[in-house]
């Protein structure tokens, strides 16, 4: 056997197999898909015309991109015009009242993306605020865990729509105000998203906090820790991952309920967006809608990667990563 | 039995007296060397160490005095090297190590060892039974510890407390090991009075095993 031969011998055949199957399969996976999408497509006929294949979503999307550049020049030169008019004024008489105002067109796709992200956020912040503090109390008191149970798992499964016109409602009634700093429709699916992704966190931090490993509660025993201390020290450390995997599931949640409560409330965001394309349908319509829908599912991808990477960089369990 | 001298258990007749008086409730003058480490996996060894440290001698010594006590701590049980590490990153045996070190920082009366090597290979055992030789005989402080391991027994200790089967396990016979110190592995398993006291035990053990079968 010569040193060639050898040496073949000791190296796999594709050295870099494992990469090809990282990057090939994916890519042969979302292919399948555009073929079959593709042939269905072609066979689905609804109202508004034939059901939109990948390259009428890609057409689609290409012209939602020209209305946003259009809508865009149009507020540059809304303001240009705008400035020159209050110059024109200001030099005519010094002491003229100008007034700026903001341009008011119609909202793009991504104004509409920015809205969601916006809505989303506060909601999934505001239910992180009462469910971890909560999830904590709970956890630690058997009592209170047990009394707090049954609400929890019957509150748990409401859909976003029946909470949606009892907080509609509410809103209407408590929020009166001539100049309100938020927009009602905003307020309602940011109150609806917190109400329905507050059970994940508020669960997983009481389960984390309950099971705080027994040997560990044992050393904090023996060294005689005082109450606020073990619970600082010992309890919340060891409830990290739990919380972390509870926050990533409940902001899965919170982007999900969001699309549906507003479409519902109003609120301008991808879930009108969708909304307004089916009532006011056209022959573009379907292939939008396709593009929206595409685009919710590539956000929250993002949105989940994100908390991923964010529980990477904070919790000390690196090994606690699920997929 | 330990978890009811650590006072983590509590015992349903009798008590623990430590130093003339009963003791109630676990407490660092009793500190324990738990038999899977219990080491805290968010914290570094020398973090580990410093929060038994901190509760112990709050009020009593400086923080450098206490950074100063980690150190030494670390340095006995030769974990000075590793002391940013977090559990994860050493092996089993270096984790008993700080998991010792912890202990010894509370400056306990008697030091309580849960089996404390069974979950480490041969080797690793061997030189952690030397550590714990040689922390007694600089220290010379009390270390009460639990073992299946009849070799271990009679090389570490002066007394094996032998106990029956459970449930329901009591004390059955107490034997007295007058083995010279400082002892040497090597030299006591060619010597006489080493495998007389190791047949005592398992002759006790075998017995005690028979018994059950018998009745």
């Amino acid at each position: 056997m010569n040193a060639w031969t050898r040496l073949r011998a000791a190296r796999p055949v594709f050295p870099s197999l494992a990469w090809i199957r990282a990057l090939i399969l994916p890519l042969c996976g979302i292919l399948a898909f555009l073929l079959v999408w593709h042939v269905a497509a072609g066979r689905i006929s609804t109202s508004l015309g034939q059901f939109p294949g990948p390259a009428d979503t890609a057409r689609a999307a290409q012209g939602l991109y020209v209305e946003f550049q259009e809508e865009r020049e149009k507020a540059v030169a809304f303001e240009a015009r705008q400035a020159e008019r209050n110059a024109a004024r200001l030099a005519e008489n010094p002491d003229a009242e100008v007034s700026v105002r903001a341009y008011a067109g119609r909202p793009t796709f991504p104004d509409q993306i920015r809205t969601s992200l916006v809505t989303v956020m506060s909601g999934f912040l505001l239910a992180s605020l009462i469910a971890v503090p909560f999830g904590v109390l709970i956890g630690l008191s058997s009592g209170l865990y047990a009394s707090a149970n049954p609400l929890i798992q019957l509150l748990k499964p409401v859909s976003p729509l029946a909470w949606l016109p009892l907080v509609t409602l509410v809103v209407s009634a408590a929020y009166v105000s001539d100049d309100p700093l938020f927009a009602k429709s905003y307020l309602v699916s940011t109150i609806t998203v917190m109400m329905c992704s507050l059970w994940p966190s508020l669960i997983n931090t009481a389960v984390g906090v309950a099971g705080v490993d027994k040997d560990l509660v044992n050393v904090s025993r023996v060294l005689r820790l005082g109450w606020a201390t073990h619970v600082r020290k010992i309890v919340l450390p060891s409830a990290v991952p739990m919380i972390f995997t509870g926050l990533r599931l409940s902001l899965g949640v919170a982007w999900m309920v969001l699309i549906a409560a507003e479409m519902l409330s109003q609120n301008p965001g991808l879930g009108k967006f969708v909304w307004d394309e089916f009532q006011n349908g056209n022959a573009q319509s379907l292939g939008r809608i396709m593009v929206a829908v595409l685009t919710i599912g590539l956000i929250g991808l993002v949105l989940d990667r994100g908390m991923l990477l964010l529980q990477r960089r904070l919790s000390w369990d690196k090994t606690a990563i699920t997929r | 039995m330990l978890n009811i001298i650590a006072g983590l258990l509590t015992a349903s007749t009798g008590g623990v007296i430590l130093d003339g008086r009963e003791v109630s409730g676990p407490g660092p003058e009793r500190a324990v060397v738990f038999q899977n480490h219990s080491l805290l996996p968010w914290l570094s060894v020398y973090e580990n160490v410093a929060l038994a440290v901190r509760q112990v001698f709050r009020g009593r010594k400086t923080r450098a005095e206490m950074h100063e006590w980690i150190e030494h701590n670390l340095a006995l049980v030769n974990m000075s090297h590793a002391s940013h590490k977090r559990p994860h990153e050493i092996s089993g045996g270096m984790k008993q190590r700080v998991g010792i070190a912890r202990a010894l920082a509370m400056e306990p009366k008697v030091m309580l060892m849960d089996e404390p090597f069974g979950a480490l290979d041969a080797l690793t055992r061997a030189t952690l039974q030397e550590t714990v030789m040689d922390l007694h005989a600089r220290l010379g402080n009390t270390i009460v510890m639990i073992t299946h391991d009849m070799d271990e027994a009679v090389l570490l200790s002066d007394r094996i407390v032998m106990m029956t089967n459970g449930p329901a396990a009591t004390v059955g016979e107490i034997l007295s090991v007058d083995l010279p110190r400082p002892r040497e592995r090597m030299a006591l398993a060619e010597n006489p009075a080493f495998h007389h006291y190791r047949a005592e035990g398992l002759r006790f053990l075998y017995e005690r095993h028979r018994r059950p079968a018998a009745a």
